[in-house]
This record gives structure tokens, C-alpha cells and sequence, in this order.
């Protein structure tokens, strides 16, 4: 094949241009991709604390179903809280003993007794929130209130900053390898004019001419896409244990952490490495047809 | 059949490259242009392959007008006319085989068709044996026939030479006319811009004369020589050439 041949001699005959352009790839991707990483997964715990109960009332450790009772008919008695739901010790040891189910360390010293129970509480309309927290703070057997929209509050602020200083630099990223490629490139038209008249000449198409270059910059931005792509999978699998034990609670993610091989795990691997790549050849071709647009009438 | 109709070129600033040129060349036919430097020889070739488009006028080639082509569809023209630069305007990172081969790779031919059909050319121009030489290894002479290889390997219907012989000694020279002739010979029509007025007296071809942009002789084959005056052509007339 012409065009893959005249790629390869190409890059053989300007290794250094090649590798400036594969790096800056390389750190775009890089960055890129953590921050995608952590905005995809910000997002998911995100998504969790949203959709649990907006109020958990843990209650003293003497105190049991018979407070929770108490609370429940007075808090229902408002006409506005839509559901409750009692934690006894028992279900509190039971969600920790699957949660640190991989952890035996952490199971052998806890029994239910020095669990709290609790009440799960919705309101109809968050706006009652603080109203019911008037209600449940003078109720008799409550030791701590947590309120989900402080959480969620919270992770929707780091969420943001994530997304607004991930969003800027792997823009600024882009523009930069835009620009690396597209220079690179416009270097290699420069280089080759003469060729590129005598094709012209003797009834080359367009796209004869142009996919070389198209091609060239599509190779760059795909191995630099691809490294940055192996190297954060394998930071990924090699943070698995870790991320498990402070992720686990939330469904979505620990699916993903439970194993290296679990099926959840290699499907999201294999869409990352091959949406990675594919983006990464689209970059750089996006970065060539500019340089082409430019310096190739 | 190429037909120029009234055809003007101005480049920018208004400086006439071509002056209401009307002419009409069969197919088949083996033409010379002279003229001094500046004459608008170059800008006749250079309209032809739609490397310039005309300021005035119609070129046909085939029945075809060619200012239809656009950027997205030139290589149709270009791979009906091949040409033939002074300055060879070879690859000289690519062997003698490669600069032709590279014609038939644009066309898309397959790997085996490429290898006979440019041993084909190589053998009409005599590199047969230095099919793995690059350029710097050859002489002007071997560098213009290259050039003619390259020209004629995809089969063009016309081809173009623009001073062929410009930088080639006497003899070298002569060379290179014989294989235009001989393509010539095969049916294809060859225009030749050239200011070797040995060649073109004693190669007895039509003349076409341009002087500051305008035809002002055209003379049939066989009816030109360098010391005779010729009657000139009427404004927008056609050769009385008997072929």
C-alpha cells in the first residue's frame, strides 16, 4: 500500500518531529484521562448519595426500635416525610460485614453492639429538611444527624471543581497538540512541496495527496493515546485494592474494583483503551487537516 | 482534438501571458512551439493541464471544456496529458523505477501491472538497466528520459514537453526527440515548447510561432524552416496544414 508505505518513510525520516508529536499526545491523554476518570467516578458517588435517603438519624447505643418508633410516629405526625426506614445493630453489621467482606482484619473485632442503630428518614420536599431536624433534634435517643445534602452538597462542589480544572487543561491540551501536530505536519508539506506538485501533476487525487499526512498525524495522536491509555489501566489495577476499600459501598463502582477479571471490569477497561485510541487517531487527524487546510491549497 | 477559442491569459497586474489565441490540434498530431523566452510558451502548457485557468477563451480537450475541472476532479484532465519539464522535476529520493511507478500507484493499478507496464517504458526509452539508479546516478540525458517515462506510462492521450532538451547537449538532444517521435508514433499527440531551432527544422512537424503572447505563424507539417519567412495565420484562423 502506497499511502502506509509513504506514512512509514515519513516518520523514519523525522523520528524527532514524530516523538515531539506522540509525546504532547502522550500528556494529553495522560491528563486527560485522570481527570475523566475521576469526573466519571466524582459523578457515580454522586449519583449514590442522590439517590439515598435524605436524613439517617443514628440513634444512642442503648437506644433501639422502640426509640426509633417514638420518632418515626412523630416525625409521620408532620404529614411531611414520605418514608423511614429503621437500621437495627444487626442490619448495621450486616452492611459492614459486606462491605469489608475482603478485609478480615476489620470483621474480627466489631459485633453489633458497638453499632448504632438507625433511621433512614425522606422528606416530601427537601425544603421540610430543616423543619424535621427541629423534630428529630428534641426526640429522645438520638445521638448524631446526617443530612445527605450536606454530602451531597459537598461531592457536587469537588465535582464541579474537578470537572471545571480537568475541563481547562485537557482543553488547553488539545490545543496544544492541535497545534504540535498541525505544525509538525505543515513542516512535512514543506519538505515534500516538490513531491506533492509532481504528484499533482501527473493526476494525483486529493485525497492521494492528502491522506499520508491525514494518516501521519491520525498514527501520533493513537500511540500517544494508547501509552497514556496502558499506563493509567495499569495505575488503575494497581490502585484496585485501595479504590475497593473506600469505593466498595457504592454499587456501580465496586462491580468494577471487585477483580481484576470480573467481566464488569475488562468490558469498562477495553472501551476506555479502544474510545482512548480512537480519539486519539481523530486528534491527530483533526490536527493534520488543519496543517492541510493551511499550507495545502 | 484540443481547441483553444479565443483564449486570453493576463496574470495579475495585467501582463499578457496569452493574446486571443484560437487553434485547434488533432489527435495524433506532433506540434512544436517556439518562440523567444516570455512568449507565452509556458502559459499555452500550463492552461492546458488547468495549472493556470484562462482570464478569456474556451480550451477543449476531448469536446471536453476544461475549465469544468475543479480541485476535486483535476486529476481526470492531468491523467490525459502527461508532461515533460526542462527541469525533469524527479524524485531524488526514489529510483528510476519508483519515480515511474509512483504514476501507476496513483492509478491503482495492481503490483504486477506496475512492474511491466514501467519495464515497457523503460525498455522505449532505453533505462531498462538502470531501473534501481536514483536520479544523481544518471545523467541529464537519462534524467529527461526518466521524465519522459514517467510522462508516458500511464497512457496519456496528449503529451506535453516543455523545453525537453533545454539543458542536454546536440546529440543527447536528438535522442530525446527520437523517443517523443516514437510515442508520437504510438497515436499520441505531443506539443513540444522548445528553442531549438536545429530540432524543430529538421524534425519537419507543425510550428505553431508565439510572439508576445499571440500565434503569429502557424506552419503545417513539413512547411516549416528556419530561415523562411511564413506566411502568418489570420487572427482566430485555423492551420492550413495538410498532415
Amino acid at each position: 500500500m502506497p499511502i502506509t508505505r509513504d506514512v512509514r518513510t515519513h516518520i523514519r525520516r523525522s523520528p524527532y518531529q514524530a516523538m515531539a508529536a506522540t509525546l504532547t499526545m502522550f500528556l494529553t491523554f495522560l491528563v486527560g484521562g485522570v481527570f475523566f476518570l475521576a469526573t466519571m467516578a466524582s459523578v457515580m458517588v454522586l449519583n449514590y448519595f442522590e439517590g439515598k435517603p435524605q436524613v439517617t438519624v443514628f440513634l444512642t447505643p442503648k437506644a433501639g426500635q422502640l426509640e426509633a418508633d417514638n420518632l418515626k410516629a412523630k416525625l409521620e405526625a408532620t404529614g411531611k416525610v414520605s418514608g423511614t426506614h429503621y437500621v437495627s445493630k444487626e442490619d448495621a453489621l450486616a452492611i459492614y460485614r459486606q462491605q469489608n467482606q475482603n478485609d478480615p482484619l476489620l470483621l474480627e473485632m466489631v459485633t453489633a453492639d458497638i453499632l448504632p442503630a438507625s433511621l433512614e428518614v425522606s422528606a416530601t420536599d427537601p425544603q421540610y429538611l430543616s423543619e424535621l431536624a427541629t423534630v428529630i433534634g428534641g426526640s429522645e435517643g438520638v445521638d448524631e444527624v446526617v443530612y445527605q445534602r450536606d454530602v451531597v452538597d459537598s461531592l457536587l462542589a469537588w465535582t464541579n471543581a474537578i470537572r471545571l480544572v480537568g475541563g481547562t487543561l485537557a482543553l488547553l491540551l488539545v490545543v496544544d497538540s492541535l497545534l504540535i501536530i498541525g505544525t509538525v505536519i505543515a513542516m512535512k508539506i514543506a519538505m515534500k512541496r516538490d513531491e506533492i506538485e509532481i504528484l499533482t501533476l501527473v493526476g494525483a487525487t486529493p485525497w492521494t495527496i492528502r491522506a499520508p499526512f491525514i494518516l501521519e498525524g491520525g498514527f501520533y495522536g493513537f500511540i500517544g493515546a494508547a501509552i497514556a491509555s496502558v499506563i493509567l489501566s495499569g495505575v488503575i489495577a494497581w490502585l484496585r485494592p485501595y479504590l475497593f476499600t473506600f469505593l466498595g459501598s457504592i454499587p456501580t463502582l465496586s462491580g468494577l474494583f471487585t477483580s481484576l477479571t470480573s467481566p464488569a471490569f475488562l468490558i469498562s477497561l477495553a472501551v476506555f483503551l479502544a474510545g482512548n485510541m480512537l480519539l486519539g487517531f481523530c486528534l491527530g487527524a483533526l490536527g493534520s487537516s488543519i496543517a492541510l487546510r493551511r499550507f495545502l491549497k | 482534438m484540443i481547441t483553444f477559442t479565443n483564449v486570453s491569459k493576463y496574470y495579475p497586474g495585467k501582463i499578457p501571458g496569452l493574446i486571443d489565441v484560437t487553434v485547434e490540434i488533432p489527435a495524433g498530431e506532433f506540434v512544436f512551439l517556439i518562440g523567444p523566452s516570455g512568449s507565452g510558451k509556458t502559459t499555452f502548457l500550463r492552461l492546458l493541464i488547468r495549472d493556470l485557468l484562462p482570464s478569456k477563451g474556451t480550451i477543449t480537450v476531448d469536446s471536453g471544456d476544461i475549465s469544468k475541472f475543479n480541485g476535486g476532479n483535476i486529476h481526470l484532465l492531468r491523467r490525459k496529458v502527461g508532461i515533460v519539464f526542462q527541469d525533469f522535476k524527479l524524485l531524488l529520493d526514489r529510483t528510476v523505477f519508483e519515480n515511474i511507478a509512483m504514476v501507476l500507484e496513483i492509478l491503482g493499478k495492481p503490483e504486477r501491472d506496475i512492474e511491466q507496464g514501467v519495464m515497457n517504458v523503460l525498455e522505449l526509452v532505453g533505462l531498462a538497466d538502470k531501473r534501481n539508479l536514483f536520479p544523481l546516478q544518471l545523467s541529464a540525458g537519462e534524467m529527461q528520459r526518466t521524465s519522459i517515462a514517467r510522462a508516458i506510462v500511464g497512457g496519456p492521450k496528449i503529451l506535453l514537453a516543455d523545453e525537453p532538451t533545454g539543458n542536454l547537449d546536440p546529440e543527447t538532444a536528438w535522442g530525446i526527440m527520437d523517443i517523443l517521435k516514437e510515442v508520437n508514433d504510438l497515436g499520441t499527440t505531443v506539443i513540444i515548447a522548445s528553442h531549438n531551432a536545429d530540432i524543430v527544422n529538421k524534425m519537419k512537424k507543425r510550428t505553431l510561432t508565439i510572439h508576445q503572447g499571440t500565434i503569429v505563424r502557424d506552419e503545417a507539417k513539413g512547411h516549416y524552416h528556419l530561415d523562411k519567412h511564413a506566411k502568418p495565420v489570420a487572427k482566430g484562423g485555423k492551420h492550413d496544414a495538410n498532415h
